[in-house]
């Protein structure tokens, strides 16, 4: 399933947020962890997480370090700040009030859908 | 197998030199990619794909180089070779020729329009300085808002709700009947072009000046600009001289040509020429301001605090005479601008060193000063009345205090790591209105307060 380009985008924050609040983590691990948490079909270029990063670390919601990793190479590892958690504290907000107002509007089309409850169409 | 890793490696460092010339991209954003590259293809080659097929696979999923540069430099736009960047494969780009050619003849009808008046009498000289004094802006700024418009590309419509504002500019600047050897004619003079500055500005965001970035570059084009018109300016006074010298040789006075043509001409143009400059060579003195703050920051921070020991020391107060209330606006001016293009040069990633330090500590000293000069000040108008320029005075002085107490709060802040940079770059690209307002209401109202005397 293609996913607009516009709501991946939009999604990108509170995703990479998300994960980061789970445990700190690294470019690639990120990827992985979006792919597993939508069943593979969310589908990002891989590049475009970094410039998202680099983003959320200007705005202080991530902070990176390089370290060595297990593999012998430098990485750079970013991990959730305080600022972080409260910005996806208000993502979180932001994107249950639009499901749950996409969720009464897909009952309610459902509803029309089905003809015994649309008795003026009778 | 050897041979295998081998190739990796060399294709690994074929693309490594490709992405570092897509210019928005940094040494570590580069090998951050490259990790992510190398993850990639050891899982693919875990999968059982091959190494070069992997390789292929890894460097697809990373996506367009292009796009990505492209990311990275809108992200890093600190980065100033984002306009390179942006401007290569930019569709609306100008081509650099029609770009000279539309400099030139605006930088013409600017000189023009300087020495036009004097058709109807108005010679520059004794006598019209007045009428100079009321235009002086109106003769340059519109041209540079021509220019920034069509650079960017805006309409017609666009431009043409800028240049509204020149008019109304011009209608109120030779319709107040301001009165001879007043003060509100000289401080509505001075503070118009800081006001049209907002126009320039709105032209050179292409009306996207509502964005803190495009707010910060302006702020690095308005700094740019103004050491490329200092540079101008001085190599005009060189000609000047020569000019006059030459023409003493052969027994001629070029005395009138320099004061009538070369000089205004001279002044009006290099405001253009100096703009024009700043947009095709971003990277030529990009550094400059920068240098210059480093160079004078701590100088600034060593007279200041030494001012302050030497006023505690001896008990000296501060003399009030006519000019030290400028005095004391020039100095925040001055203050205020090191901060400002400190911040605007500053990496927002990097963590606080002995610099920001410095610079907190040039602040604080100046604050002080300031109030030292404030308290003074209010005695004098509580005991003599407000006059027009001490009014203008004073509210500069506050419109600038309050941005820089702020500044040292949200700085102090960052030093002990409770907010990250980008507050204080907030802070600063969000007040830049403030100046604007606060120098149009002292063309606006203050003539009407002080009934234009």
């Amino acid at each position: 399933m293609d996913i607009n380009k516009d709501l991946v985008a939009a999604s990108a924050t509170p995703l990479v947020l998300a994960i980061l609040a789970e445990a700190d983590s690294y470019g690639y691990a990120i990827l992985k962890r979006v792919s597993e948490l939508s069943g593979g079909r969310l589908e990002w270029s891989d590049g475009m997480l970094y410039p998202v990063l680099h983003r959320l670390e200007r705005l202080g919601y991530v902070s990176g370090t390089w370290a060595t990793s297990d593999v012998g190479r430098r990485r750079k590892y970013y991990r959730i700040t305080q600022r972080g958690r409260e910005q996806l504290d208000a993502q979180r907000r932001q994107w249950q009030t639009v499901d749950a107002a996409l969720r009464n509007v897909w009952s309610v089309l459902a509803a029309h859908a089905t003809p015994d409850l649309l008795p003026q169409e009778c | 197998m050897a041979a295998n890793t081998e190739a990796l490696e060399r294709h690994i460092a074929e693309w490594r030199a490709y992405v570092v010339r897509g210019r928005g991209m940094a040494g570590s954003d580069v090998e951050e990619l490259e990790d992510h590259l190398r993850d990639e293809i050891g899982a693919l080659t875990a999968s059982g794909l091959a190494a070069d097929e992997a390789f292929l696979v890894a460097v697809k999923r990373i996506g367009s180089l292009n796009a990505l540069s492209r990311e990275f430099a809108r992200e890093h736009s600190e980065r100033l070779w984002r306009q390179l960047v942006l401007g290569a494969d930019d569709p609306g780009g100008k081509s650099p020729r029609t770009e000279t050619a539309v400099v030139m003849v605006l930088a013409a009808a600017a000189a023009v329009a300087v020495r036009l008046p004097e058709l109807f009498g108005l010679g520059l000289g004794p006598g019209s300085e007045e009428f100079y004094a009321r235009n002086l802006s109106l003769f340059v700024l519109p041209f540079l808002t021509i220019y920034l418009a069509w650079k960017r590309g805006l309409g017609a419509a666009a431009l043409a709700r800028l240049l509204i504002a020149f008019a109304a500019a011009a209608v109120i600047m030779n319709l107040y009947p301001f009165q001879l050897q007043g003060q509100t004619l000289p401080l509505a003079a001075i503070h118009l072009p800081i006001a049209l500055w907002l126009a320039v500005g709105v032209a050179y965001t292409g009306f996207r000046w509502r964005e803190s970035s495009e707010r910060m570059h302006f702020i690095r084009f308005s700094g740019e600009l103004f050491i490329y018109y200092v540079l101008i300016a001085l190599g005009g006074a060189v000609l000047s001289l020569l000019t006059a010298g030459m023409f003493r040789a052969i027994g001629l006075d070029a005395e009138e040509l320099i004061s009538r043509w070369l000089l205004p001409c001279g002044a009006v143009g290099a405001v253009l020429v100096g703009a024009w400059l700043v947009e095709m060579k971003p990277g030529v003195i990009e550094n400059m301001a920068p240098v210059l703050t480093r160079v004078f920051t701590p100088l600034f921070v060593l007279v200041l605090v030494t001012f302050l020991a030497t006023m505690v020391w001896t008990g000296r107060g501060i003399v009030l005479e006519r000019e030290v209330l400028i005095g004391f606006d020039l100095l925040l001016v001055v203050v205020l601008g090191l901060l400002l293009y400190a911040v605007s040069a500053r990496d927002p990633l990097a963590p606080p060193g002995l610099f920001d330090r410095l610079q907190l500590t040039l602040v604080v000293s100046a604050l002080v000063v300031d109030a030292v000069a404030l308290a003074a000040i209010a005695a004098r108008i509580s005991g003599f009345g407000f006059t027009p320029n001490r009014t203008a005075a004073l509210g500069e002085n506050l419109v600038l205090l309050v941005n820089l107490a702020w500044s040292a709060w949200l700085y102090s802040r960052f030093l002990r790591g409770r907010a990250p940079f980008s507050a204080l770059e907030r802070w600063q690209t969000s007040y830049l209105p403030v100046y604007a307002v606060w120098a149009l209401a002292v063309v606006i109202v203050f003539p009407l307060v002080f009934g234009f005397a």
